[in-house]
């Protein structure tokens, strides 16, 4: 072999962890389109989440309850603190609110039917309540949101329960979006808009600003339904020590904690990722609030943003929430995002699992879009089934983990169950590090 | 005419009195008394009754009204006739803020002037205003008729969509994407019709009437500020 022919060891290219191949991408986007991403779904960059936690289980200082035989009770009350009417529900995992125009009318359906089947609530979003919806949900729960967009009183006393909508966990101190391509005869006419025009919905309330008006309007909405429903107020998590303090104060009887990775149907990508805390870094907040002002069990505590599992379901329960909901988690059992339109996805310049353009309304499964023949291939009475089956999955997986904590109620989990995997989790939840009694950032680390 | 006297009674129990008047009777003329700014009075009314409200009230007064008629003969506070349906309201006095928020229908009058986002994202609603609004009136406006007959505050129908508004004095300025438009036959009609309703004397010909330029109805990365 000649001498010249000899390649010299090459360096491999290397990317940028600065300037990565997705942020060249986006870089290259902004520059050609000039407007921001838009996109649906919550934050998807890796945050501490409930993965970190684990539960300790019976031991030689604690007996497990027989899995199948003893009893793990998973029933929940809502709104015991005011309401003549509480929401009795059978299982502690609610839907959490997603529109009819962000979802096809099929998908509302079908959210409703597996609630129902389930035992469990199913919520409206921004664009008011369809005969649908209320048809199929036992438990349903009327959104108040800052657009009003199709509020009504007539809807309003049909409730179930009112959740006071002060923000999302995708987007605390945003309003919300629905781009033109979703906003059809219908759903133009439920929202009194233009047809075809892109929706901005206000990111504030129109007639109350901050907690004391706050109280005012709830006592207003109970007046309006003489004080049955439940009165639900939903925060996006920033603050949420003083935002529960505020909800409370304000009359809640419910207050409803969403994290980052909470779903929207449309909103830009920087604020999905760069606003907000992780859902895990609030509850041990909220309840702490709660218990500061003697309020735990009194007002219920609802945690979303990222429960996918029946294991999710218990670390929030055992970290002191009275309940959780679940919306991605949700669309995903009713077939969004499913391989089996992975062609289709493709089409579109994605791929099945990473499907978020939810707003463009061109969604293979049929879920979040408004294109008639879109929305027919999914069957309302097939996905209700599905997300029935997946509701009735997670509640067997928390009863199963509560029963190896020796519990006989899924809400009797507690702090003292966990075991964190990393520091920051353990941080963020309060919950000691695994095989230590240490809490960071705790003074003295708890000790 | 029946009373409902709010130092002797709660607010409750005249509220419950309003919206469940007995099936059959021929009573419809009711009057609340020593409403000392009380919130929520006459909120969520669904008959076609007359209430009569003496004294000046606090927030939300006759909130989701449908079908009956109240008058106030004093003040109004924040958010009167919100998100209103049907029927009609009428204040003697001056509103606070976001008087007929969100409404739907009806017709809202306000015999003094109203303060700031007044009309705020109403859907359908008619408002007509003896005096001036203040600032961010109209802000949203979905649906609906506002007839300003004195002077309108700063960014006056701001993101308007298709609500149309009519301004007999000065306006400090205009919001984005409200343009003032040409004063046709059929809108001069409709002016003289609301103001008859708003029991205004004004004459529709000095009015002038703004709406949507429609120009922010899809994202456009030039209207960004």
């Amino acid at each position: 072999m000649a001498k010249d022919d000899v390649t010299p060891p090459q360096t491999l290219p290397k990317y940028s962890s600065t300037f990565s191949p997705d942020v060249n991408a986006e870089i290259r986007r902004a520059a050609a389109t000039g407007i921001y991403d838009i996109r649906g779904g919550g934050a998807k960059r890796k945050v501490p989440h409930f993965d970190d936690l684990v539960f300790l289980g019976a031991s030689m200082s604690r007996y497990p309850l027989e899995g199948y035989r003893e009893r793990c009770d998973t029933n929940v009350v809502l709104g015991t603190r005011f309401a003549k009417k509480p929401i009795e529900l059978k299982i502690p995992i609610t839907i959490a609110g997603m529109s009819f125009g962000a979802l096809s009318a099929q998908a509302k359906e079908a959210l409703g039917r597996g609630a129902s089947a389930a035992g469990t609530s199913t919520t409206t979003g921004d664009g008011g309540m369809t005969p649908e919806e209320r048809g199929q949900s036992k438990h349903l729960v009327y959104q108040y949101l800052p657009s009003r967009y199709g509020m009504n009183p007539v809807d309003l006393r049909k409730a179930d329960a009112i959740e006071v909508v002060v923000g999302q966990g995708a987007k605390p101190g945003g309003g919300g979006m629905l781009l033109g391509q979703k906003i059809s005869d219908r759903v133009a006419e439920m929202r009194t808009l233009p047809k075809g025009i892109d929706q901005r919905s206000a990111c504030r309330h129109p007639d109350w600003t901050g907690p004391d008006d706050l109280e005012i309007k709830i006592m207003e909405l109970r007046e309006i339904t003489g004080w049955e429903k439940p009165i639900y107020v939903k925060v996006g998590a920033a603050r949420p020590y003083f935002d529960t303090t505020l909800a409370v104060k304000a009359g809640a009887d419910v207050v409803v904690i969403d994290g980052m990775q909470g779903g929207t149907a449309a909103t830009q990508d920087v604020f999905i990722e760069h606003v907000g805390i992780p859902t895990l870094a609030c509850i041990r907040e909220a309840v702490q609030a709660l218990q500061d002002l003697d309020m735990h069990r009194k007002v219920q505590l609802i945690v979303s943003g990222g429960i996918r599992s029946g294991a999710d379901v218990a670390k929030a329960l055992a970290l002191g929430a009275d309940a959780v909901s679940i919306g991605t988690a949700a669309m995903i059992a009713l077939g969004d995002n499913d391989p089996k339109w992975e062609a289709e996805y493709q089409a579109l310049g994605s791929t099945a699992g990473a499907y978020d353009d939810w707003h463009e309304g061109r969604d293979p499964a049929g879920i979040s879009t408004q294109d008639p023949e879109l929305s027919k291939r999914l069957d309302p009475v097939e996905a209700g089934r599905r997300l029935n089956n997946y509701l009735k999955v997670m509640t067997l997986e928390a009863q199963t983990l509560a029963r190896a904590c020796g519990k006989s109620h899924v809400n009797n989990l507690e702090p003292e169950d966990l075991a964190a995997l990393t520091m920051e989790a353990a941080a963020m939840a309060k919950i000691p590090l695994a095989g230590t009694s240490w809490y960071p950032g705790m003074p003295g680390g708890g000790m | 005419m029946q009373v409902l006297d709010l130092t002797d009674i709660t607010l409750r129990e005249a509220n419950a009195a309003l919206q469940n008047p007995s099936e059959g009777s021929n009573e419809t003329a009711w009057e609340i008394v020593n409403a000392r700014g009380s919130h929520a009075i006459a909120v969520g009314l669904d008959a076609p009754i007359d209430v009569q409200v003496r004294g000046s009230t606090g927030y939300y007064c006759a909130g989701m009204n449908q079908q009956a008629t109240v008058r106030v003969d004093g003040n109004v506070g924040p958010g009167v006739a919100e998100n209103m349906m049907s029927g009609t309201v009428i204040v003697d006095g001056d509103a606070s803020q976001y008087a007929g928020a969100t409404g739907h229908g009806g017709l809202l009058v306000i015999k003094g002037n109203a303060s700031s986002r007044c009309g705020i994202s109403m859907k359908g609603i008619d408002i007509v205003v003896h005096g001036n609004v203040g600032h961010m009136s109209a802000f949203m406006a979905q649906r609906g008729h506002m007839v300003v007959c004195g002077d309108a505050g700063d960014a006056l129908g701001d993101s308007i969509y298709e609500a149309q508004l009519f301004v007999r004095g000065s306006v400090k300025s205009l919001g984005a994407d409200c343009i003032e438009k040409e004063m046709r036959p059929e809108h001069l009609e409709k002016l003289a019709e609301l103001l008859a309703a708003g029991e205004s004397d004004a004459k529709p010909e000095e009015f002038k009437r703004y709406g949507s330029a429609r120009q922010l109805y899809n994202f456009n990365i030039d209207n960004a500020y």
